[in-house]
């Protein structure tokens, strides 16, 4: 575990129970996180990646802790949040932060945009004084892009990318040093999530934030993240630095994917690789590795045992195990002792 | 300029509680039902603000020689044998029983029922409210518990509840407002309840969470404000209902006299000379159903413009 | 690379100077303002803009599909050189019927969730006997002739080709039988859109079916009634990236199989890439450029879509400063005078704001609306 981490994440389950019946009987589990172990650096940007319902968002939940995860370990800043009730997050609440993905839903309707913004710094005392709540306000309004004399509208009145940035003033209002930022830009037109992406990446430097950055978009994904986690039905496939990603993946479902993003370039265009079938159900998971039904490298080892994370270069964790070369379609067995 | 910000100067639309109020009147105004229902109800709370400037309350006394049960306006007749001629003086609405003039007996009435109306339907809702809201957020056993007191009050027919009550509290305007408020307010607790539920589920309330708000801040600061839309429009079209409950309750006999000018009372009086005297439970009945239907209509209206569906 | 040649022939749907408004409460939206499209045979055009440039308006004046509060105020569109602006509400419908379909973004929404995806396909070509008939019998003998040629057909389908060749168009079909040809054509439809097992999913409802076969439902249901013109408003953008890929795959391979033409409205400009043969940017209800899908690309002329591509991330190209567009959308209530794009054009100089430019062509195919280029 490295010492600049902000953020620990420690073989993390979160399950739902399935209930049927007349008496409200639990007869399943929807294992939306099913085991991730990750580290945030201070300072960083982290991006976790997936497709609907590989369980990103419900990790981003879970690592604020709006909910409390079925297993496993959050340790921030050294401490270990993993069951902290109401009183004792309270003190660590206005470190770590949430941007939600639709941004006409996130903000109260009734509520002006100055007093979105003041009311956080009020519970958690930033300010001594009403005055001074409004004038940070004021500020944190204007860096974000808008105008001071919006605090006094309602958020029915801005566009969507102009409640994205009310959001994002929002949730530095309490000063945090961790923000995880939930698809935040999906819902907007592409010049103005150009104009969100530039905003966080100017933020991040000025306010030394981390973020943990969730989306489905690779594209978007490449050019605010330092480092990226591909999820796949609960658990993280690959992880490894961002460029790294693109050019040398590793894992079959990474690659899959990237071959499967349409590239804004005619003279690029290509046969899209089509990855074949659907992703299982997150309640009945299939033993062995999970995406071997889907997989054009499996064989029966990998029906047998579920993969641990290896290291099949240095800085890149797959969960697979071989370590294929796509481009000549071979592969060998992965070398866990590196 | 620097490529994260939009455009300085950027204007809005006005906005504030001025324009969402003049759109909710261009709405109402768009409909002409609902502007018809507008004027009823209005015009009935008018009346009533101002009905002791309009009638003298000592005409609601009575008096062995006032002309019982007659008719005598210039423009409109009935086809009845042998009315009563009121001795000559006119009355535009007839006498009641008790020969007093009844336009201004119903004049004198509107005000009781629609104080009565009002503080039923308003206690109602800050029951509703209270309780409805802190089962929802709360959930569980608090919850459980509510919703079973709420079904018991549901499962016992309205009406008859209200008659054990008067029965054994006695007969005075009070108990007839406790009694038909008792019977009323589960509707809120139920109302309120489901929209709490649906609206703890959203973006905003996680946020709040994330945020460190307590948990009584977020109910009652953020998410009730948000849920009363459905109340309010419940509430207007109540009004018509609990005044109809109201009235009948006195028809069936249980005011604490039968001499206090109410409609329902009016009605009363009239049914047992309902060949002779049509006009004493056709008016009372009328206004009735005018104030009903006038805040049926607003309360449609209502609905209409709290609707997210329909606006802008 | 594919080069598609643009067909010289009369292209199947052409809009010329479509003006549209909405009335609100609010103020007049002016939302098309002069809309120029053009849709040649067996092409798909991408028809690409943000949000309220008005694309899906387009394709729904196009339909006749336009919400009450909007008003039709100028302009032609011609279908086959039909003006269908100028139809009756009957024939407009009818012209729905067989000659435009709609794909919409979100399956889940659009479909009936009661009703199976079999009746549903069905419901169209049997609820107008008239209309369809002829060309369910004939789409049957066709198939059966086909059969025939590859080997002698059984006796049930020989028998079954006699009634059918003997069937009197100016008679009324049956309803068993019409539906029955209906049913086979609609399967016919679910295979080709690779649907697994089409018999079961015949009778399968929507919530049974997942996000990507939904979607490819919904194109079958549209393609069932071989439309002329097929207008796809971001039908994949609710979808994952993989069942994308599978959506535009299909697209593809019907491109070849099928005649028909497609407007595909997207914002996505990977999708535009990825399938189409020409391009049309929208911007505030203009149409403000036009060209073949590689030459847009490689040379935009208009400062909006030259911004556009700028601030498009890429997959494939490490991260770099991501350049946004200045300023914000237009209110249309109130739309800047001139040309719609000044106030954030860099580019802009002083009859901008004044004269609106026109469509002109720069190039062979390749149309711009902008003062720097004519006009």
């Amino acid at each position: 575990m490295k010492s600049n981490s902000l953020l620990e994440v420690d073989d993390v389950y979160k399950w739902f129970p399935v209930k049927a019946g007349l008496l409200s009987r639990t007869v399943g589990q929807v294992r939306a996180v099913d085991g991730v172990t990750f580290q945030v650096r201070k300072g960083e940007t982290l991006g976790i990646v997936g497709e609907s319902g590989c369980g990103k968002t419900t990790l981003g939940r879970t690592v604020i802790r709006l909910t409390e995860p079925t297993k496993g370990s959050i340790i921030f800043d050294g401490q270990d949040v993993t069951h902290l009730k109401r009183g004792g997050m309270k003190n660590l609440r206005h470190r770590m932060q949430i941007v939600f993905q639709d941004p006409y839903a996130s903000l109260d309707p009734r509520q002006t945009v100055g007093s979105a913004l003041t009311e956080p710094m009020r519970i958690h005392h930033i300010v001594n004084s009403r005055s001074e709540a409004r004038i940070r306000a004021g500020e944190l309004i204007s860096r974000v892009g808008l105008n001071p004399d919006h605090l006094a509208r309602f958020p029915h009145e801005f566009s969507g990318g102009q409640r994205q940035r009310i959001a994002v003033a929002r949730a530095l209002a309490v000063d945090p040093d961790f923000i995880v930022l939930d698809e935040p830009t999906s819902s907007l037109d592409v010049s103005v999530q150009a104009q969100i992406l530039n905003l966080l990446k100017s933020l991040q430097k000025e306010f030394n934030l981390t973020f943990l950055f969730i989306s489905h978009n690779l594209a978007v994904v490449r050019q605010v993240c330092h480092r990226i986690a591909v999820m796949y039905l609960g658990r993280i496939v690959e992880t490894v630095e961002t460029e790294t990603l693109y050019t040398t993946p590793k894992h079959p479902y990474t690659q899959a994917l990237l071959a499967s993003v349409p590239i804004p370039d005619p003279a690029r265009r290509k046969e899209l690789a089509v990855l074949e079938g659907d992703v299982p159900s997150p309640v009945n998971i299939p033993p062995g590795c999970r995406f071997r039904a889907r997989c054009a490298y499996a064989t029966e080892k990998c029906a047998a045992l579920s993969p641990p994370m290896g290291q099949v270069r240095p800085g890149q964790w797959i969960e697979c195990l071989y370590d294929i070369d796509f481009e000549r379609g071979t592969k060998s067995d992965l070398n866990r002792a590196l | 300029m620097a490529s994260d910000q939009p455009t300085p100067g950027e204007e809005l639309p006005p906005s504030g509680t001025a324009a969402e109020v003049r759109y909710g009147l261009h709405l109402l105004w768009e409909n002409h039902l609902v502007m018809a229902g507008v004027i009823m109800a209005v015009g009935s709370v008018v009346l009533a603000l101002l009905s002791n400037f309009l009638v003298n309350p000592s005409a609601a006394g009575t008096n062995p020689n006032l002309p019982r049960l007659c008719w005598n306006n210039p423009f409109v007749n009935w086809n009845i044998q042998g009315i009563n001629n009121c001795g000559g003086a006119v009355f535009p609405l007839g006498t009641d029983y008790y020969g007093r003039d009844l336009l201004k007996m119903i004049v004198l009435a509107i005000p009781l029922d629609l104080q009565v109306a009002l503080e039923v339907v308003a206690s109602a809702m800050v029951i509703g409210v209270v309780f409805g809201s802190v089962a929802a957020y709360a959930g569980g056993l608090i919850d459980e518990l509510i919703l079973r007191v709420t079904d018991v009050f549901f499962a016992v027919p309205g009406i008859l509840l209200a008659i054990v009550l008067m029965t054994i509290l006695g007969r005075t305007i009070s108990n007839l407002t406790i009694a038909v408020l008792i019977t009323w307010w589960p509707l809120y607790v139920r109302l309120i309840r489901s929209q709490v539920l649906s609206e703890k589920e959203k973006p905003y309330v996680e946020a709040l969470r994330a945020m460190g708000s307590s948990r009584p801040r977020i109910l009652f600061r953020h998410i009730v404000p948000n849920s009363i839309y459905p109340l309010l429009v419940q509430g207007t079209l109540d009004i018509g209902s609990v005044i109809l409950t109201f009235s009948t309750l006195v028809f069936l006999g249980f005011a604490p006299s039968p001499v206090i000018p109410e409609l329902g009372n009016l009605a009363n009086q009239g049914i047992d000379h309902i060949a002779t005297a049509p006009w004493l439970m056709i008016f009372p009945g009328l206004t009735i159903l005018i104030i009903s239907l006038g805040f049926n209509l607003l309360g449609d209206g209502l609905r209409d413009i709290f609707d997210p569906r329909l606006r802008r | 690379m594919e080069i598609q040649q643009v067909a010289k022939s009369t292209p199947v749907l052409e809009v010329k100077d479509l003006r549209v408004v909405f009335n609100t409460y609010a103020g007049v939206v002016k939302a098309l303002d002069g809309v120029e499209l053009t849709l040649n045979r067996r092409e798909i055009l991408g028809l690409v803009g943000e949000s309220g440039c008005g694309k899906s308006v387009t394709a729904l004046a196009i339909g006749g599909l336009l919400p009450e509060n909007a008003k039709i105020i100028g302009g032609e569109v011609l279908l086959e050189n039909r003006d269908l602006l100028k139809e009756t509400k009957r024939n407009l419908r009818l012209t729905r019927l067989t000659a435009i379909s709609f794909v919409f973004q979100d399956p889940m929404t659009y479909l009936n969730p009661v009703l199976s995806i079999g009746s549903q396909i069905t419901e169209v070509l049997t609820s107008d006997r008239k209309v369809f008939q002829k060309e369910l019998v004939d789409y049957r003998l066709d198939e059966l002739h086909r059969m025939e040629q590859k080997g002698d057909l059984p006796e049930a389908l020989r028998v079954e080709k006699d009634r059918l060749k003997a069937f009197n168009q100016s008679a009324k079909l049956p309803r068993k039988e019409l539906n029955r040809l209906a049913k086979l054509r609609a399967l016919d439809y679910l295979r080709t859109v690779k649907l697994p097992d089409p018999e079961r999913v015949y009778s399968m409802y929507p919530f049974e079916l997942s996000g990507g076969m939904r979607q490819r439902a919904m194109i079958a249901m549209a393609l069932v009634r071989r439309p002329k013109v097929l207008l796809a408003d971001e039908i994949t953008t609710a979808l994952d990236v993989t069942v994308q890929a599978q959506v535009l795959k299909l697209l593809r391979e019907l491109k070849n199989e099928i005649d028909a033409s497609a407007i595909l409205i997207t914002h996505d400009l990977g999708v535009v890439a990825e399938i189409c043969d020409r391009v049309a940017v929208m911007y505030a209800g203009n149409i403000i450029e036009v060209a073949e899908v590689n030459e847009l690309f490689s040379n935009p002329l208009h400062p909006y879509t030259q911004g556009l591509l700028a601030s498009v991330p890429r997959p494939d190209t490490a991260a770099k400063e991501l350049k946004s567009i200045a300023g914000f959308v237009p209110n249309l209530i109130f739309p800047p005078s001139g040309c719609r794009f000044h106030p954030r054009c860099p580019k802009k100089f002083d009859r901008c704001p004044a004269v609106k430019p026109p469509l002109v062509e720069v190039s062979p195919g390749h149309k711009v609306s902008c003062l720097l280029y004519g006009g």
